[in-house]
């Protein structure tokens, strides 16, 4: 992408989710540039892995749209009305959308290679040579290419993120989406984990946008830090400052409870 | 007694015609019921009302039918007004078996695709594996080691269901029992060689079944290999397997 590029990678326009008569999001704006890092911070249920979802298509608005690249992704006005756009050319923009999940979820009837090159061979059309290369090459870069053949359910969880992480990346996304992808590993093998993404953030230009509770990786690695409580941001700053000296009185309280 | 035994000898080939037939009905009517499960199971999950309202009505018909009533409903109905189709015998029980133990069937392929944890189908959709493609190369591998253990019981079901196969003309293995007892005038000897056949034949599918259930969990790196199975057990996690 051309650096005058100021089209933002993800555009939110008055988004609201409702599950049943619980508001999730209501009416939710905000843009994310390209190439921005950021991190969303908020209570439980405050709607951060929504967003998420919803970039995914895993959840569907309810209204407002929701622009990437400043397309209309799931939904559009056609004569002033909001109507859903078909199946086929939202798949033409999830597959340069990214995500990587808490519980992993690799496919357990695939090896860790075949975990991998599964999407790029029969989704992007990568002839099988190329994208195994490719899924060697990344192997490497998460630490895990004697690995290539072991089966998903014989590695540890760091190990099996790492793998997710790699398959994520072997779409060759334009938007990484990463939902507390460090909570359901033992303490001691977040660390691994976190320094994969941390490379990743060093070394490409992919969008992030991140939900975690590791608020020391959130500093490292985002630029920007959006605070979400009920549904709303109520704080949105860079990450030294909203960490050391935050404004609103539900940041600081949030905080205090989780640094 | 060795007058029973003598007989049974001779009544040898008799006895390999009737494994024969059954053999022929329960192979024919599982196939058969396994097809008629996938298309009706993935049927009544799918998205638009007209695949999926059909198969429910199908589905619930044929369960809620008996066995026997469908075999003599294809046998002796219709070949009358107004259907005049004649069929086969042996065509009559498969179809019939293939009917109802398939729909009991797609109730078990619906419920081990409902099973499959819906990180896997989150985790296809946001690699953009289209539909057919992820429940082909995600779901349904995941899917088939939890259908194995019912599928198994259904089998034997099945087999034991293909002994009415006997009224419509058919020479199976229920026919020979009645053979043996007419031959020895002993029915104590004829059934209780009856009950062994049935047993014997039962349970030769149940230790292969446990095989390709092991396999199938194996794949999806559950259990031991189908080596370590061969040891006549049913497969180590099949009971809670299927209720988780």
């Amino acid at each position: 992408m051309p650096d005058n590029d100021t089209t933002p990678a993800i555009e939110f326009q008055g988004v609201g989710k409702r599950f049943g008569d619980n508001v999730v999001l209501d009416g939710l704006n905000f843009t994310v540039a390209k190439g921005d890092r950021v991190t969303l911070i908020g209570p439980s249920g405050s709607g951060k892995t929504t967003i998420l979802r919803l970039l995914m298509t895993l959840e569907e608005a309810n209204d407002g749209l929701i622009l990437v690249d400043g397309k209309p992704y799931t939904h559009e006005i056609r004569g002033g009305k909001r109507v859903a756009i078909p199946e086929k050319r939202r798949s033409l923009v999830r597959r340069r959308v990214g995500m990587v999940f808490q519980q992993f979820n690799l496919f357990p009837n695939m090896s860790v290679l075949e975990n991998i090159i599964e999407a790029p061979i029969h989704v992007l059309g990568i002839p099988k040579a190329q994208a195994v290369a490719r899924a060697e090459d990344l192997l490497e870069k998460v630490g895990l290419a004697d690995k290539r053949d072991a089966r998903c359910t014989q590695l540890s969880g760091g190990q099996q993120q790492r793998v997710a992480i790699a398959r994520a990346l072997a779409m060759e996304p334009e938007i990484l989406l990463l939902d507390e992808v460090t909570s359901a590993l033992d303490p001691e093998l977040v660390a691994d984990v976190l320094g994969v993404l941390r490379n990743i953030a060093e070394t490409t230009d992919i969008t992030m946008l991140i939900v975690t509770h590791e608020m020391q990786f959130a500093r490292e690695v985002s630029n920007r830090v959006l605070m979400f409580d009920g549904g709303k941001i109520i704080e949105e700053a860079h990450p030294e400052t909203i960490f050391t000296s935050p404004e609103n009185e539900r940041t600081q309280e949030f905080l205090r409870a989780v640094l | 007694m060795s007058d029973n035994v003598q007989k049974l000898v001779d009544l040898l080939p008799q006895l390999g015609e009737g494994i024969l037939v059954t053999l022929q009905l329960t192979i024919a009517g599982a196939v058969l019921a396994l097809i008629i499960a996938f298309g009706l199971g993935l049927g009544s999950r799918a998205r638009t009302r007209w695949a999926r309202v059909p198969s429910r009505v199908v589905v619930e018909f044929f369960r809620g039918t008996s066995l026997v009533v469908q075999i003599f409903w294809l046998y002796y109905v219709l070949p009358l007004p107004p259907f005049y189709v004649e069929l086969d015998p042996l065509a009559c029980g498969i179809i019939a078996l293939g009917l109802n133990y398939g729909a009991y069937a797609a109730e078990v392929v619906r419920g081990s695709i409902n099973s499959v944890p819906t990180g896997q189908w989150e985790a296809a959709t946001a690699l953009d594996l289209g539909g057919v493609h992820r429940l082909r190369r995600v779901i349904l591998p995941q899917a088939w080691p939890l259908m194995m253990p019912m599928f198994t019981n259904l089998l034997i079901q099945l087999v034991k269901g293909s002994a009415l196969a006997a009224y419509i003309t058919l020479h199976d293995l229920n026919f020979f029992i009645g053979e043996l007892r007419k031959g020895t005038t002993d029915t104590v000897f004829a059934y209780t060689v009856g009950l062994l056949l049935y047993f014997v034949f039962a349970y030769a599918l149940t230790l292969l079944m446990n095989a390709l259930e092991a396999r199938a969990k194996h794949k999806v790196g559950q259990g031991p290999s189908l080596r370590e199975v061969l040891r006549l057990t049913p497969a180590r996690t099949a009971g809670t397997e299927v209720r988780s």
